[in-house]
């Protein structure tokens, strides 16, 4: 039996000035052929004005468990908010 | 329903003071509507039963191309004809969004293109039956893809993500199948003396079949249970059918046709006073037989996709050749700068 084709993510721009999205996956033998998968698969209702594919293999992601040691310390510093300063009405506009 | 009778991995539902820690928390999770993704930690038969499930209904998609495929050739005009080459070709997409969604699950492509050629994953029991006229067509699109969307809606709720987003895609597609095929229905009820009994026949055959979509009686559903707390089922067979009878009965009497079934009444007093239809059960035995292997097309579609995969064979080797060669021409261009 012949091996099967790699995986790749597809990643399509909605709309002009949007960022490109994760919209699913699909098997090509090469990243052209899943560009052209991409467009028949994701796009059949003009759903984009650009298509990115990269192999699944080559995605680094992070790991569930990286949860508390990569986003807590972010959680008690919330001044990186605007809503943390007090700014009385009478300065207007901010 | 595009997954009937999907066997839940496991013995019945587990009492949380069974429960480990880690299942403890997962179940947690679910309860709180988190949605699961791939890499998160999830018992056995949770996996396990996903995999039959997704894999099942990414099948039921594909084999599904067959009947109305095979009415393209045949379509009475070009735009019918353009209408459900759209539509087809939307059940494929369909199919390879449920199966990358099942691969996130640690099964491959490949292996459950073999179970399905093996008879060891199944498909919906639907595509057993034949389409033997263009009212067929119409009668598929508004009755088989309407009790999928009534399945499908449901699951775009379901705990696991990739399955959950799969949905979502499939149910924004979906709902112009249907439309096109109650379309049909319209013009054919209200064509001539012998387009309209085409339509009742269409009805009238695919009925029952349809309901079977949803799977057989809640109290004959073992397995319901576990999969409704792990939410990869929302709503019961029995609710989702009577669901879809309540909502078909009065387009059957807007086409002007008979009902299918004379036993097609209102009941004030069913769901605790909202009404409902009521209905006779479809023939269940002769759904059992049918996803045993005995339908009037289990063996047509099963070799169809089998013909299909292995035909095609040279097409996927070709490709793949084709890349390799020309990733190694690649390899040997840059080693030479």
């Amino acid at each position: 039996m012949s091996s099967e084709w790699p995986l790749f993510e597809v990643f399509i721009r909605g709309q002009h000035g949007l960022s490109h999205r994760h919209v699913g996956s699909l098997h090509a033998p090469d990243a052209e052929m899943a560009l052209k998968n991409a467009r028949d698969v994701y796009t059949r209702r003009n759903e984009g004005v650009s298509i990115w594919v990269v192999e699944s293999a080559r995605i680094t992601a992070s790991s569930p468990g990286d949860k508390g040691p990569l986003y807590a310390p972010s959680e008690s510093k919330i001044y990186r908010h605007p809503t943390f300063y007090d700014i009385p009405d009478d300065v207007e506009a901010m | 329903m595009y997954a009937q009778m999907v066997k839940t991995a496991g013995h019945g539902i587990k009492p949380r003071d069974r429960m480990t820690p880690q299942e403890r928390a997962f179940q947690d999770r679910i309860d709180a509507g988190e949605k699961i993704e791939p890499k998160d930690w999830m018992p056995d038969e949770y996996r396990a039963t996903l995999i039959r499930q997704i894999g099942q209904h990414a099948h039921s998609e594909i084999v599904g191309q067959l009947p109305e495929g095979n009415w393209i050739t045949r379509a009475p005009t070009l735009e019918r004809k353009a209408i459900l080459l759209a539509k087809v070709q939307d059940e494929a997409g369909h199919g390879l969004y449920l199966y990358s969604a099942c691969e996130t699950l640690g099964v491959s492509r490949d292996e459950l293109i073999a179970m399905l050629h093996a008879g060891k994953m199944k498909y919906s029991s639907i595509f057993n039956y034949p389409t033997l006229n263009w009212a067929d067509i119409g009668a598929v699109g508004w009755l088989v893809d309407g009790a999928a969307i009534m399945n499908q809606v449901q699951l775009q709720k379901t705990s696991y993500g990739p399955y959950a987003r799969a949905m979502v895609r499939i149910c924004k597609e979906e709902s112009f199948h249907q439309r096109q095929g109650f379309s049909i229905m319209m013009k054919m009820a209200a064509g001539t003396p012998a387009q309209k009994r085409m339509a009742q026949d269409a009805l009238n055959r695919l009925w029952f079949p349809s309901l079977m979509m949803f799977g057989p009686p809640d109290k004959d559903s073992a397995h319901t249970a576990q999969s409704m707390a792990w939410k990869i089922k929302i709503n019961t067979n029995d609710e989702l059918r009577q669901r879809f009878v309540d909502q078909t009965v009065p387009q059957i009497d807007y086409l002007g046709l008979e009902r299918p079934d004379p036993d097609l009444k209102w009941n004030p007093d069913k769901a605790d006073g909202k009404g409902g239809f009521d209905y006779s059960d479809p023939d269940w035995a002769e759904f059992f037989a049918v996803l045993k292997g005995n339908g009037p097309c289990n063996t047509d579609r099963m070799k169809a996709r089998v013909d299909a995969w292995e035909q095609g064979a040279w097409v996927r080797d070709g490709l793949s050749a084709h890349a390799a060669k020309r990733a190694a021409r690649s390899a040997q261009q840059t080693a030479a700068q």
